[in-house]
């Protein structure tokens, strides 16, 4: 019964996707139907875009910074300025400049690491124009990276990886602005609010009065889901009852979660003019998906013997119980989405290992929206370098030859995981002004560090729950940290795709390095595991290995 | 030079090894191997650490010098790794020596001046440009040109082949190399090398590894060896403050152990060997390669362009059939044959001999006072007159008819061209004005080029045979020997266009020539092998050189391309794959005073963390030292299609590096503890 409900869930998920992808490729290849031509036409006119001007990878990196600073900048003036901005019916107040800093570079870089509430500490204005703008414009980014970087490996010769400009507008208007449109409205008719209107004051059963936040809710939550960004409209996500109302919405938005990650997979392949190779990459990160909710899903249904009979059900929400929860907590980490309908610091040791996994080997499994792809293409290159040589031949993937300096770029994105991770987390583990951020002692505590800084690093924004992270200390090396998480990757990404792109491919022979075939997706997910997973193998032991075993033996934190 | 291994006994090679490991510790030659050069870095910090506890009397002195002195041997492994295949080259480079003695040379004028005017001087001072005269029995100072004169040279120095080879001035047979011999006649030379830049000089360099560079896949391995390097600093450097955090502490020796060990120092320590191994199986096969570059290029090659001549067929026309004209006996037109060929000493000729044998049982000898008429390309006939009056011919279709003034009759005429067409060439015999009969004579494919070109299909790479033949000859020799393709009539601009094409759609191409006309192909091709017989200018264009001159051999250097990629890959694979068991050997041993319950990671049940952590070193170092042999072998390579290929090695190198260190940590654990080591 689970595992059909499981089952049907992948299937919706790869039928929905694989339609997606259909749609995305035409409209990255510019194909779309006259009238949206025209109407493209019009907002490139009015921006003043020449979308047609192809971009090195060069220029394309500096599009990007140029636009996420720009994006930065005014999120960072609203945030400082909400107070005195409208649309602020519940009279909130500035934020504290470390915290808009974090929560502006949260924001910008498809992170949505919240440390802040957002009913208690953010406008209407500022959660419209300033966090769904950024929802949008982030995931395009994303969106608009992935297509540069796919182009890099499966055009023809050349020195252009697309416009920037046009991919980021195609992205928003004709993928992600359509599916949240369509998402929010049924969110709606769920029960989930979208009023201008202020907080209301009602008078309890037991006769106390209860604050009742509220706001346009609807909007925002349908493109933290499509577009991997994951920040809540409340402070406990999509565990309030107003983000995530019926059982419904929690299949919805679920789907909406891994959505576009998964068609990213399904384009790549139809990009590359080879289904096969995108299939190849989602058999990898399909397996990894299944293998991280078995077991979150065994541990969770097992619950825990030191509290009681049957499932594990604390921090999770009676209306959906573990298996649902089970579910959306491998989805939002595998997704570098961050939403959570139940609170991972609850979990069983186990299944906060599988989450701090997913998250520590870099949003790959699916990952964010186009940052999951090419993440994942680091490790292919990594995986067709490494093992490529044993055919005999310069390593090749899809006809270019990976050499010199694609591996110094590629070893140069890798670095900055263990760099946010490790390092970050170490000094949180000993800066007596971090430490304060940690809540439970032991190994639990460990947990929540790492989970903090793996969700940072990965843009992930997810939260563990039981950290502090409204410490300076942490708002400051936390925002530092998502900075280097999406930009150490996404610049050594694009010169990778800009270096290939200038390669002439070489015809596949009998001879070539096959990319497709459960051989290759094995090769993939090992490297995954042997070169992601491994170097966090001794934090892990420390953190939730630790209280496993300890669990096992019946000590608990 | 055919049989180095002989002048240097095996024990003489090791002792220089072990001594050079011991040599190449110094800080700037290790510098080089950024993986070893940081291995040597933590052994002395280990040592030195270790030492002050021994002297400040604390406890585990004894256990942190036994985890030095393995790093420091992990050291020396990788060094005698290097060592020992540079001393292979070395022992090569002091036979090349030996023939190069500075001798006394007579220095000419001019190029048709008299040898008695000669001005003599010493060999090391000649420059480019010139002209030195070298009698019998001398040896050939330095490379140069035969610009006057013809004669047979010994290079025996240089190939190893102890046939002599003839050199004359014009034509492609003119290039001398210095250090070899001229046995008979003399030449007039004009010097082409630098002083110190000759052939020998830089065989000699090359052998001995001094001017090795790195090849492209190496230098990017090598940057990917780095980067795994700098990630496990972070995690040994950040353990400490994660360690505290959690209660527990780790000794800086055990960290040192730890980092070493999850480093790659298998492939790290055996880069150098071997690539160097690589280029020495080169020199084994006699062929000198210009660059590594070209080494590496040789393992990608797509296309492979082979001339027909010597590569795919013997290069001679052989008999493979007889046929009489209508009312003439098999075995009258055999007897004519052979009389005809008798006196011919061509191949051709001997193969009609044969031919007729095989129907006559024997050949009649050559008649006493019978006078051989030699070929001559005015009448393109050649026979034999006997003495009783019978004038016997053979020769080409248009000569014959031409010679008796008949037409062959019709069913012969109707055979003769079905043997064109057939790519063959048809001879007619003649005796007096009466034609007996055709000669079928065919190009040879060399028995066992089928098989070989199939293996190459199978390993994804193209054939092109290149021919001057008409396109009807080739086509039926293409399909005979099994090429993918084929260039018939092919000039030097044909090749070159070809060349371009290929390259064109991303193909590498590989070739072999020996002509100055093959110069531009040559350049062009990634690959290119030229002949050591070959002129100048092909061997100046070319990136390899074949000193046996036998255009098969680029078949070879494929292999051992691909063969020295493969190695890499491989132990890479393993190296990394390694990782996981060393980690489940030293992570329970660290953290189990802090968290007992993490002892369920120590699946290999190793007796003590003393004793976990030390297993790990010495398997580290261990296994570097038991693959050596393996890195200088180069890893077994048999042909066939990269994802068999693929599957194989990842299974070999993939599935047996995560396995084998489980079992060889355990094996080292019990003879610790066997030997109250630990």
């Amino acid at each position: 019964m689970t595992f059909l409900a499981y089952g049907l869930y992948l299937a919706a998920l790869v039928g929905a996707a694989w339609v997606l992808a259909l749609w995305m490729t035409r409209v990255y290849a510019g194909a779309l139907p006259a009238g949206l031509q025209r109407l493209e036409g019009l907002v490139f006119r009015a921006t003043g875009t020449q979308p047609d001007r192809g971009m090195t990878a060069l220029s394309y990196g500096l599009a990007v910074l140029a636009f996420n600073l720009a994006g930065f900048l005014s999120l960072y003036a609203i945030l400082r300025l909400q107070g005195a901005l409208p649309l602020n019916p519940d009279g909130i107040a500035a934020m504290a400049p470390d915290l808009a800093f974090n929560t502006a570079v949260s924001f910008v870089t498809n992170t949505n690491w919240q440390a802040y509430s957002g009913e208690a500490q953010l406008s209407y204005l500022a959660q419209m124009a300033g966090l769904t703008v950024q929802n949008f414009v982030s995931a395009g980014t994303g969106m608009a990276v992935g297509v540069a970087v796919i182009r890099g490996f499966v055009s023809a010769k050349g020195t252009t990886l697309g416009n920037f400009w046009q991919d980021l507008t195609r992205s928003v208007l004709w993928i992600l602005l359509p599916l949240s449109v369509g998402l929010g409205l049924f969110l709606a008719a769920q029960g989930v609010p979208q009023t201008l209107l202020g907080a209301v004051t009602v008078t309890g059963l037991e006769g106390q009065e209860q604050i009742i936040a509220r706001g346009p809710a609807a909007a925002q939550i349908a493109i933290k889901q499509l577009g991997t960004n994951g920040g809540g409209f409340f402070g406990v996500n999509s565990a309030h009852p107003f983000e995530n109302p019926t059982l419904a919405s929690n299949m919805a938005q679920s789907l909406s979660i891994l959505l576009i990650p998964v068609a990213f997979c399904f384009l790549f392949g139809r990009m590359a003019g080879d289904r096969r190779q995108g299939w190849a990459i989602f058999a990898a990160m399909a397996v990894l998906f299944v293998a991280g909710l078995s077991v979150i899903h065994l541990a969770e249904v097992a619950g825990n013997p030191a509290l009681g009979q049957g499932a594990n059900m604390e921090g999770k929400e009676q209306r959906f119980g573990a298996m649902l929860s089970a579910l959306w907590a491998a989805s939002t980490t595998a997704a570098s989405n961050g939403s959570v309908n139940a609170m991972h610091d609850s979990f069983l040791p186990l299944s906060g290992l599988v989450m701090l996994i997913n998250m520590a080997i870099g949003e790959v499994i699916f990952g964010g929206v186009g940052a999951g792809l090419y993440g994942m293409l680091l490790y292919v290159v990594l995986a067709v370098f490494l093992a490529g040589l044993m055919v005999g031949r310069t390593p090749e993937y899809l006809g270019r030859k990976i050499e010199g300096r694609e591996v110094t770029l590629a070893v140069l994105a890798f670095l900055s995981m263990p760099l946010g991770i490790l390092v970050g987390g170490a000094l949180a583990a000993t800066v007596p002004s971090a430490l304060e951020a940690v809540q439970d002692a032991g190994p639990h505590g460990m947990s929540e560090i790492l989970y903090a800084y793996a969700s940072a690093t990965g843009n992930n924004g997810s939260a563990f729950g039981g950290f502090g992270a409204g410490l300076t200390w942490h708002t400051t090396a936390l925002g530092v940290i998502m900075l280097l998480g999406r930009y150490a990757i996404i610049l050594p990404m694009l010169a990778i795709a800009g270096s290939m792109i200038r390669k002439t491919p070489s015809p596949v022979t009998s001879g070539t390095f096959p990319t497709h075939g459960p051989l290759f997706v094995t090769l993939l997910i090992l490297t995954v595991l042997i070169l992601g997973a491994l170097t966090f193998f001794p934090v892990l032991a420390l953190g939730p290995l630790a209280e496993e075993t300890a669990r096992a033996a019946g000590q608990t934190f | 030079m055919s049989h180095p291994d002989k002048l240097t006994a095996p024990g003489g090679l090791y002792r220089a090894a072990i001594r050079q490991s011991v040599v190449k510790l110094d800080p700037r030659a290790l510098w080089r191997n950024p993986v070893m050069f940081v291995t040597a870095v933590v052994a002395a910090m280990t040592t030195v650490l270790g030492l002050r506890d021994l002297l400040g009397g604390a406890s585990g002195a004894g256990t942190a010098l036994h985890i030095s002195a393995w790093l420091w041997l992990c050291v020396l492994f990788a060094n005698f790794a290097e060592a020992l295949a540079e001393g292979r080259g070395r022992a090569r480079a002091d036979t090349l020596r030996a023939t190069k003695s500075e001798t006394r040379v007579r220095v000419l004028p001019g190029v048709e001046a008299d040898p008695g005017t000669g001005v003599e001087t010493v060999s090391t001072a000649l420059k480019p440009g010139q002209i030195v005269y070298v009698a019998a029995g001398e040896i050939i100072p330095t490379d140069g040109e035969a610009v006057r004169g013809v004669a047979s040279v010994n290079e025996s120095a240089i190939t190893g082949e102890s046939a002599p080879v003839i050199r004359e001035a014009g034509g492609d047979r003119s290039s001398v190399t210095g250090g070899t011999t001229v046995v008979s006649d003399w030449l007039v030379i004009k010097v082409t090398a630098e002083p110190g830049k000759s052939f020998l000089d830089r065989m000699i360099a090359l052998v001995e590894g001094a001017e090795r560079q790195k090849t492209p896949s190496e230098i990017a391995l090598n940057i990917l060896l780095v980067g795994l390097t700098l990630i496990f600093l972070f995690v040994v450097v950040t353990l400490p403050a994660f360690a505290s955090y959690s209660g527990a502490t780790i000794p800086v020796i055990v960290l040192g152990a730890l980092f070493v060990t999850l480093i790659p120092t298998t492939i790290g320590g055996l880069l150098s060997a071997i690539g160097i191994a690589g280029m020495d199986r080169l020199v084994k096969a006699n062929v000198i390669a210009k660059s590594g570059r070209a080494v590496e290029a040789a393992g990608d090659v797509d296309t492979l362009l082979l001339d027909k001549t010597g590569t795919i067929t013997f290069g001679n026309r052989m008999a493979d059939a007889l046929i009489p004209a209508p009312g003439v006996d098999l075995r009258r037109l055999a007897e004519a044959a052979a009389l005809a060929s008798l006196a011919d000493e061509t191949p051709e000729g001997k193969s009609i001999v044969d031919k007729a044998r095989e129907a006559l049982g024997s050949v009649p000898a050559l008649p006493a006072g019978a006078e051989a008429v030699a070929f001559t390309a005015q009448t393109r006939l050649s026979g034999l007159d006997l003495p009783e009056g019978r004038r016997l011919r053979k020769g080409a279709t248009d000569a014959v008819i031409r010679l008796t003034g008949k037409t062959p009759p019709g069913a012969l005429a109707a055979q003769v061209e079905a043997i064109a067409r057939s790519g063959g060439t048809p001879l007619l015999v003649a005796e007096g004005d009466q034609i007996l009969g055709a000669v079928h004579l065919k190009d040879i494919v060399k028995p066992g080029v089928r098989e070989r070109f199939a293996e190459l299909r199978a390993m994804g790479i193209r054939t092109v045979m290149i021919t001057g033949d008409n396109p009807l000859t080739a086509a039926a020799i293409a399909a005979e020997a099994g090429v993918d393709d084929f260039l018939a009539e092919a000039t030097p601009e044909m090749k070159l266009d070809l060349i371009r094409r290929e390259q064109a759609g991303g193909r590498l191409v590989a070739m072999c020539g020996d002509g100055s006309n093959d110069a531009p192909a040559l350049a062009q091709a990634d690959v290119g092998v030229a002949m050591n017989a070959g002129t100048p200018a092909a061997k100046e264009a070319a990136n390899l050189i074949d000193l046996d001159s036998d255009p098969t051999k680029l078949i070879e250097v494929v292999m051992v391309g691909k063969q020295l990629l493969i190695s890499r890959g491989a132990l890479t694979t393993f190296s990394i794959a390694n990782d996981v068991a060393k980690y489940f050997a030293i992570l329970p041993a660290i953290f189990v005073a802090a968290y007992p319950g993490l002892g369920v990671l120590n699946i290999m049940g190793l007796a003590s963390p003393t004793s976990a952590i030390l297993s790990a070193v010495i398997f580290n170092a261990l296994i570097l030292v038991a693959l050596v042999p393996l890195a200088l072998r180069g890893v077994a390579y048999r042909p066939s299609s990269a994802a068999a290929l693929l599957r194989r090695n990842l299974l070999v190198y993939g599935l047996g590096g995560l396995i084998v260190p489980f079992v060889g940590i355990k094996a080292i654990d019990m003879a610790l503890v066997a030997l109250n080591l630990a």
